[in-house]
């Protein structure tokens, strides 16, 4: 193995052959990691949308004292011989972690609702105050006579190493008590994050129901607290929710995304922390999640970064190739029917044979219509000429001269007739009454019932607006 | 009217369907008498933030079956007062009742339209998904929307003209259309009574008509609709009654007596812009003129 670099992919399909699957460390481990995953995946989804995002973080952080409290708890009664369930039972742990969690975000709402301070400027101040404490009690158990063996820092940063078959099954029942809720709690939660005032005024006890979301995050940040600590936790609550949004705009569809890709986070980290020693497992995991984060941020369909920037960038080249060939139209609209200026209406129509006429309008013409760069009325120009739809005429000086071809007649002629008629519309639209309008139609007749469209036609006439030069087909909308 | 009442009909709880009648005997002062029940009560009613009050002692009763205005300058508390009357915040002293009970145990009865900019609308759901949880108190715990529901909530966005963008991302409607998928979400709670805070607010002509047909079926069903309305100018049009409210109770009553010049004075003070603006302008001039004519003549 010390022959081949840790960046061939030999180096780590050897790791995984030579793995051993039967090791129970590594089975608990993977299996605690993917639990954590989703769990926390499926909490963070509803305090993800219902914009509390950072709770979870002030949770976690919170989470830490009451770990060491805990702990002390049971040092002090094996110490007095009044109990003994092990300074370093599981559950007692976790208990004194929700205990101390549930009590910061007591505070943080108490300080919200009860002083000018915004719950964010709250979060910070309870996530601090409650870590710091916590950090204190920790050096203190390190330093005091059972403190070494504590392994209490493993709260910290996570050690998923540590974890045995007991806590994952302790991790597993929570898991799934927690899914369940959600399932069942599902319309409720879903209410919650959207429009709490509404759900209040349903009769929903809204606040009950976001003191158990509440509970719930809290349950979901225990999880995770052995294997990936109360410092990086969040990231799991918050990362996979954000990823699973890019890909979907349904919550039914991302709640489940966001679990898979909480749990694939997860076990992709454990199992890389296990193929590389000396590789901490919390901070793979969070890295794994933050890769498919990436990788959601970038490809995904609709509302990821690539797709969004092809849109931008497809729409205004549409508008720029829209508005050349309009100048274009208008241009030859003007050559071939002079009389255009004259607004009665009374300006001849052009035939389309006629269009041979005109010798075709310089570059310099088109962009006087509109203060657009050479490069970009070029690259449209050109656009318009592979679909066919203008024509490069040779002049006699050698400059290059642009002429509409009959097809892109008929396409310039719907084009500017559609945009005549739009201003026409916005012109007028309070005289012809409310229409129901859906502006993303692209094309006034889509939505404009058959009577107010031929008023807006009437309209564009006495505007002297008609479009005078005629394709062979005359589109009839 | 014919088919639109149909679904409200077979779904709603026969307990529901007449509350006036239910309520009448309760709430009737003198047996003898049917007086009817005010869809509205309120009586002495305070609210505050923090230690600052913003309704002072209101004392309104409003009859059913009415399209009623609120009106008042911005922070009158007209929303205020919509919350309050909901249990949507907490009231300070006094009472409201709602068909002769209060709030919490007429809950069936009330459909709520909060303003638009309530929520983010980046939300991932869609149009007919947000009707749906009008339909969610009804349905109580643990039972999710079926089909009845999504038939329902299908003809309730047909009622307000949307049918078409059911399944349309909440995010890609425009304000007009997001406004009356909130109208939709408040019919499909089959309710008595309506409480829309500012309807009206930033949206295009085809919505605002939309929501005017829409309040006309909603009287002709002899629901009553309360709306937090800030265009003084469309008050006579769409209304029946008007309330007006400046922190404290100024009138309430039928548009014709009510909506009165004086009565808008009292409500709006200084603050009705464009009136005190024209007259102080006229003035102005006037002194002006005044002024130069005596100028004018002291120069010759």
């Amino acid at each position: 193995m010390e022959s081949t670099p840790f960046w061939s992919i030999e180096f780590w399909l050897q790791g995984i052959r030579e793995l051993d699957w039967t090791d129970p460390t590594l089975r608990w481990v993977l299996m605690g990691s993917v639990l954590l995953g989703v769990a926390a995946a499926v909490l963070g989804c509803f305090a993800f949308l219902r914009g509390r995002s950072l709770m979870g973080d002030a949770l976690a952080h919170a989470a830490l004292p009451g770990v060491c409290v805990a702990f002390g708890f049971a040092e002090w009664g094996r110490g007095l011989g009044l109990f003994d369930v092990g300074s370093k039972n599981l559950w007692l742990l976790l208990i004194g972690a929700s205990l101390s969690g549930m009590l910061a975000a007591w505070c943080i709402s108490v300080i919200a609702r009860h002083s000018r301070i915004k719950e964010d400027a709250a979060q910070a101040i309870v996530l601090s105050v409650f870590f710091g404490t916590g950090i204190l009690l920790l050096t203190r158990i390190q330093h005091g006579s059972s403190g070494s063996q504590s392994g209490l820092d493993k709260f910290l940063f996570g050690q998923a190493a540590s974890l045995v078959g007991s806590d994952v099954q302790t991790m597993a029942g929570m898991a799934v008590v927690l899914c369940i809720l959600t399932f069942v709690l599902y319309k409720e939660l879903k209410l919650l994050c959207f429009d709490q005032a509404f759900g209040r005024g349903l009769g929903l006890p809204m606040a009950f129901l976001d003191g158990v979301l509440l509970v719930m995050i809290v349950g979901a940040v225990v999880i995770g607290l052995q294997a990936v600590g109360v410092v990086l936790i969040s990231a799991m609550l918050i990362i996979p929710p954000a990823a699973a949004r890019f890909w979907t705009e349904k919550l039914h569809r991302m709640i489940p995304l966001a679990a898979l890709l909480g749990g694939f986070s997860g076990g992709l980290g454990a199992l890389l922390s296990a193929l590389a020693p000396r590789m901490p497992t919390g901070p793979l995991i969070v890295l794994a999640a933050t890769t498919m984060f990436t990788i959601s941020l970038l490809f995904a369909p609709q509302r990821g970064a690539l797709a969004r920037g092809w849109r931008l960038l497809a729409t205004r080249r549409l508008v720029r190739r829209e508005n050349a060939l309009r100048d274009l139209f208008g241009i030859t609209e003007a050559y071939l029917s002079p009389e255009a200026s004259a607004s009665d209406g009374s300006a001849q129509d052009v035939p389309v044979e006629q269009l041979a006429r005109f010798e075709g309008a310089t570059e310099d013409e088109l962009r006087a219509k509109r203060g657009v760069s050479q490069a970009v009325l070029r690259g449209a120009l050109q656009e318009l000429k592979r679909a066919g739809w203008i024509e490069t005429v040779r002049s006699a000086e050698g400059s290059g001269r642009w002429r509409l071809t009959p097809s892109g007649l008929q396409k310039a002629y719907d084009v500017v007739r559609r945009h005549r008629l739009w201003e026409m519309f916005l012109m007028y639209e309070t005289s012809l009454g409310p229409q129901s309008v859906d502006r993303d139609a692209d094309a006034v007749e889509h939505f404009l019932p058959p009577d107010a469209l031929a008023q807006l036609e009437d309209r564009m006439r006495q505007n002297g607006l008609e479009p005078r030069l005629k394709p062979a087909t005359v589109g009839n909308f | 009217m014919q088919t639109q009442t149909a679904p409200t009909l077979d779904r709603q709880p026969s307990a529901n369907t007449h509350p006036q009648a239910q309520n009448g005997q309760v709430g009737a002062q003198s047996p003898g008498q049917s007086a009817p029940v005010p869809a509205l009560e309120v009586h002495d009613l305070t609210v505050a933030y923090h230690r600052k009050p913003v309704l002072w002692d209101i004392d309104l009763s409003l009859p059913a079956g009415n399209l009623i205005a609120i009106i008042g300058p911005n922070g009158a508390g007209k929303s205020t007062l919509l919350k309050a009357v909901m249990g949507l915040l907490p009231i300070a002293s006094g009472w409201a009742r709602i068909h002769g009970k209060p709030w919490h145990e007429q809950r069936q009865l009330i459909g709520y339209v909060p303003q638009r900019e309530s929520v983010d609308w980046d939300f991932p759901t869609d149009a007919l998904d947000v009707v749906m949880m009008g339909a969610y108190g009804r349905l109580g715990w643990m039972r999710r929307p079926g089909k009845a529901e999504r038939k329902a909530a299908l003809h309730c966005l047909e009622q307000v003209g949307m049918a078409s963008f059911a399944d349309r991302q909440i995010s890609q409607l425009s304000g007009g259309q997001q406004q009356r998928v909130f109208l939709a979400r408040a019919l499909a709670q089959q309710a008595q009574i309506y409480f829309m805070d500012e309807p009206f607010a930033g949206v295009d002509a085809a919505t605002e008509s939309a929501i005017v047909t829409l309040l006309q079926e909603l009287k002709a069903q002899g629901k009553t609709v309360i709306v937090v309305h800030h265009d003084l100018e469309t008050v006579r049009e769409y209304f029946d009654w008007v309330v007006l409210l400046n922190m404290r109770l100024l009138a309430a009553g039928p548009v014709e007596t009510t909506f009165t010049r004086e009565n808008l004075q009292k409500t709006y003070g200084g603050k009705l812009t464009v009136l005190s603006a024209v007259a102080d302008a006229v003035a102005l001039v006037a002194a002006r003129q005044a002024q130069f004519a005596r100028e004018g003549k002291g120069a010759k």
